[in-house]
């Protein structure tokens, strides 16, 4: 009981006020700042030339107003924002009107998720363990060549290593295709062949993401690995002689592990983020190809929905991570 | 100075230090070049590297090269401000947290990991969506500047934390010395390297968000930044049309420049850490 | 029958600062010869390099820590073993079956994420073939309750143990798999004095119980004369005196041990302490000669200029100290 107290409580608490903090942020931001999204909407329609009657005009703004929300003072615009939210209703986009905003993230967010998952699974686990072997056997030719290797990548900003691979894998030497999530105008069912055809397309932005990802895990961890080397029961394991092996699974990996759960979790917001820039590279389906549209043709709603989602999606995968830890860091489970 | 030389020694910071240095280099080029910045067609289109134009020109008739050193220029110039800002937020809100602790601490640390749990990308994104265009080089700066000092508030607040326990601040603040003497005085030297390092880190992170941003063609793209340079490039379809000099330009540069970056940040990094130090000798 | 010799083994710390090379003379031409069935203390203050002896006597030797010399016995089944021309993998082998240690300060030895019983388990299973999860276990389970430690303790987390707690722990870790020499590192340093009578009880009865040796290694002159069968005085990397604890504390030779006899407390007596005046050397600048010659009151030429040996004061007892040979004691 005290555990949920002490560990469960406060987590549930901060996981509650940063996503109202972070919507609250995204609700707010355009707010102050001085352009009218309504006006520029309007500016854009007028300078295509078309002549437009004054009433109408009019009414097209109030119509605007009403479903960007913008309608009554800032206190009435937030409530009915936060009503909103829970019918799960961003009003309709812009750019594929009148699709209500929910209906295309709902399509995205399989893709998007799908990605992340898989990706960030397989680099920190893969990370973590060719950091932790090269953190401990760091003597060893392989682990120089692997750090060399990471101090180029991962500086890189994931769009610069996805447009390298585009180029590489898809434009010089045409093994991947080029963009896109699938075959353009099929629909997709559960065989094998789909399969096979949809993880090629899913491929390259994978790979991107992997490589960085992986890479990031394995210095981490190296370091991390390095340190533990060297603590007191490391050294008495050494000394009571117990086998090599064991002492690099039980009791370095399995306490080098633990900040970097910790660090999972912190860096699921950037991840995310990096995602979203790799789907814009290669034009893959999800939620950052979304937000690519929405920004081109100023779709207001589309952009505040797709952001209220990805806050919602991250904040929740660090809980869950956070309540995963005490699994195995006894420490925090017992008193 | 000895700092620097002990530096030095190490290759990783040699390399990138002297990337760096080329990189100032050019930018300090920038103020004499023939030139201006926002010059269109001055030269003929889509010239291939050839002297007197190093580099070559573009599809909008601008020397590849000069561009190139305005571009540096600009790069460092807002990467510096952004990671400068974000640094000073970073320093207060992380000392403050580690060393009031109680409730401050609680409130500070949950602000910074919202800032770091929301993705920024998109907050990023949804400003400069809205200010469309019109962004200048200073307020990028500031924008990426204000979103960009959650992470290194939390070293700094974990270290502040650790010297905060140590036996030597109960001495000073037993002998009468004011929370920001103790602060400013004793902890400074523990927290300077650390800013150090952070700083070239926020900045390389500048630069790549900012070439990022001019991706989606959500930043001003009549000024020559590392990003715009790159956007004008593939917008131009220059990698169809053959003309790789435009294109590889900017990505190299960048590259090395992150890399460079990279270097130093981590070099000072082992450099602080006493432990690899004595697991290192010994092998004599 | 002998147990575990040295021969003039030396042992130093390389250490690279500022880019000077800095050697660190911790263990200095030492001979020891330990017996079996007998509690072996080595004596002497911070710094004189006894946690180094011990790490070389047990051969588990990190950089920058080197040997620079001198030999090393363990007598294995009455056969003497050379330790250092043996490969890394046989020294593993020996390791807790023939000889173990007790570590220094167990604060922090034990693995913090799994429970004790599976630390046991790596250390039997490291060492003996061919047991299940539940033999290893159960032996461990054995030894915990024959040396009147509570067996829950088995099924908790070291965070969860007091230090005293811990400290038992890593003893009975030592022992589980009875070897010859147990290797004992300042056990009751850090620990209150209740708890402390109670390690240095546990320990005596271990010894007793098997005849094996312990080598016991504390500053703590109280604790020598509480168990001790023999004690090496030693100072900046030498042992300066040698033998019985009884002949040790009645007829203390070289300077040194007077002043440490001296300055424990007596009940009764209510004579002035006195400590020895000055502070111990530099392990890099050692002095000349004799390296208490700054601090002894009764210093003389020779002293300055040559190293005194191990010389016999009086049977089964040996003194590093040129008063001993000029007759003077």
């Amino acid at each position: 009981m005290s555990f949920v107290k002490r560990y469960l409580l406060p987590r549930l608490v901060t996981y509650v006020l940063v996503i109202w903090l972070g919507i609250t942020m995204v609700f707010f931001i355009p707010r102050f700042l001085p352009t009218d999204p309504v006006q520029s909407f309007i500016d854009r329609l007028s300078s295509q030339g078309t002549y437009w009657d004054p009433a109408a005009v009019q009414e097209t703004i109030r119509t605007l107003r009403q479903l960007y929300g913008l309608e009554g003072t800032l206190w009435e615009q937030y409530v009915g924002f936060w009503k909103r939210l829970f019918t799960g209703n961003f009003g309709p986009s812009y750019f594929q009107f009148p699709t209500p905003v929910i209906v295309l993230i709902k399509q995205s967010l399989p893709w998007t998720a799908g990605l992340l998952l898989v990706t960030t699974l397989i680099s920190w686990i893969v990370g973590n363990i060719l950091g932790g072997l090269a953190g401990y056997y760091s003597d060893r030719n392989w682990g120089k060549v692997l750090d060399g290797i990471a101090m180029v990548i991962r500086p890189m900003p994931y769009y610069i290593l996805a447009l390298a691979l585009l180029i590489l894998l898809a434009y010089v030497i045409p093994v991947f295709p080029i963009g896109g999530g699938f075959r353009i105008g099929t629909k997709f069912t559960f065989t094998l062949e789909n399969v096979l055809i949809l993880l090629k397309y899913a491929f390259l932005p994978a790979l991107s993401l992997v490589l960085i990802g992986t890479f990031a895990w394995f210095q981490g961890m190296k370091l991390i690995v390095q340190g533990v080397r060297s603590e007191d029961y490391v050294k008495y394991a050494k000394m009571g002689g117990i086998e090599e092996n064991r002492i690099v699974s039980k009791y370095v990996i399995r306490n080098a592990m633990l900040p970097q759960i910790t660090g999972l979790a912190l860096s699921l917001g950037q991840i995310f983020s990096g995602a979203l820039i790799t789907e814009i590279v290669f034009s893959y389906p999800g939620i950052g190809m979304l937000m690519y549209s929405a920004i081109f043709s100023g779709d207001y709603n589309l952009l505040l929905g797709a952001s209220t989602l990805s806050i919602l999606l991250v904040t929740t995968s660090i809980l869950l991570i956070d309540l995963l830890y005490p699994l195995f860091d006894p420490r925090v489970r017992y008193r | 100075m000895r700092v620097l030389k002990d530096l030095l020694r190490d290759g990783r910071f040699a390399f990138g230090f002297s990337v760096l240095l080329v990189l100032v280099f050019l930018s300090v080029l920038s103020f004499f070049s023939p030139y201006g910045p926002y010059e269109r067609n001055p030269l003929m289109r889509d010239l291939p590297p050839k002297w007197p134009h190093i580099l070559g020109t573009n599809s909008l008739g601008q020397d590849i090269f000069w561009q190139l050193t305005f571009a540096v220029r600009n790069s460092l110039v807002m990467a510096l401000i952004a990671a400068l800002i974000s640094r000073v937020i970073a320093i207060i809100i992380g000392v403050i947290a580690g060393y009031k602790g109680g409730l401050v601490d609680r409130i500070l640390t949950f602000l910074c990991d919202t800032f770091l749990v929301v993705p920024l990308f998109i907050i990023i994104v949804l400003v400069a969506t809205i200010t469309k265009g019109r962004m200048s080089l200073p307020m990028l700066g500031l924008l990426l500047g204000v979103f960009g000092w959650a992470w290194d508030a939390r070293v700094i607040r974990s270290q502040v934390l650790s010297l905060r326990e140590r036996d030597f601040t109960y001495t000073a603040v037993l002998s009468g010395l004011k929370a920001f003497s103790v602060v400013s005085k004793e902890y400074l030297p523990f927290l300077v390297p650390l800013i150090f390092a952070t700083l070239i880190g926020n900045m390389s992170w500048a630069i790549g968000m900012e070439v990022t941003l001019a991706f989606l063609g959500v930043s001003n793209l009549m000024l020559p930044t590392l990003g715009t340079m790159l956007q004008w490039a593939i917008n131009y379809q220059a990698l169809l049309l053959g003309y790789w000099w435009w294109v590889l330009t900017p990505v190299v540069t960048s590259v090395f420049l992150f890399i460079a970056l990279y270097l130093i940040s981590i070099s000072i990094s082992a450099y602080l850490d006493p432990r690899m130090r004595i697991q290192r000798i010994g092998q004599a | 029958m002998e147990m575990l010799r040295t021969e003039q083994l030396k042992s130093y710390y390389v250490l690279e600062i500022f880019g000077r090379k800095r050697i660190i003379k911790a263990v200095d031409d030492v001979n020891l010869s330990v017996g079996e069935n007998q509690i072996y203390g080595i004596a002497g203050e911070s710094g004189c390099g006894k946690s180094t002896l011990l790490k070389a006597i047990f051969a588990a030797i990190e950089p920058p820590q080197k040997i620079f010399g001198g030999r090393l016995y363990y007598f294995v089944d009455g056969q003497a073993v050379d330790v250092y021309s043996l490969s890394e993998e046989e020294r593993r082998k020996l390791r807790w079956r023939f000889i173990s240690y007790v570590p220094q300060g167990s604060m922090s030895v034990l693995n913090p994420v799994v429970k004790i019983k599976e630390t046991f388990k790596d250390f039997i299973e490291s060492h003996v073939k061919g047991k299940t999860k539940d033999e290893a276990y159960e032996m461990a389970k054995v030894h915990i309750r024959e040396l009147g430690l509570p067996v829950t303790l088995l099924d908790a987390y070291p965070h969860q143990l007091s230090g005293g707690m811990r400290q038992r722990v890593t003893i009975a870790l030592a022992t589980v798999l009875s070897p010859k020499v147990i290797m004992a590192d300042e056990p009751t340093t850090a620990l209150d004095v209740v708890t402390q009578r109670g390690v240095i009880q546990l320990l005596r009865d271990i010894q007793k119980a098997n005849r094996n040796t312990l080598i016991l290694v504390t500053h703590d002159m109280g604790v020598h004369a509480n168990i001790s069968d023999r004690i090496a005085i030693m100072y900046a990397g030498k042992i300066i005196e040698e033998g019985p604890t009884e002949a040790i504390f009645n007829n203390p030779t070289h300077p040194y041990t007077r002043y440490l006899i001296r300055s424990l407390p007596k009940f009764g007596d209510r004579m002035r302490r006195e400590s020895v005046p000055g502070s111990p050397p530099s392990l890099e600048k050692l002095p000349s000669g004799c390296a208490f010659h700054p601090r002894c009151p009764h210093v003389f030429d020779r002293c300055t200029e040559e190293t005194p040996a191990l010389i016999e004061c009086e049977k089964d007892h040996m003194a590093a100290c040129w008063l001993v040979q000029e007759g003077k004691r």
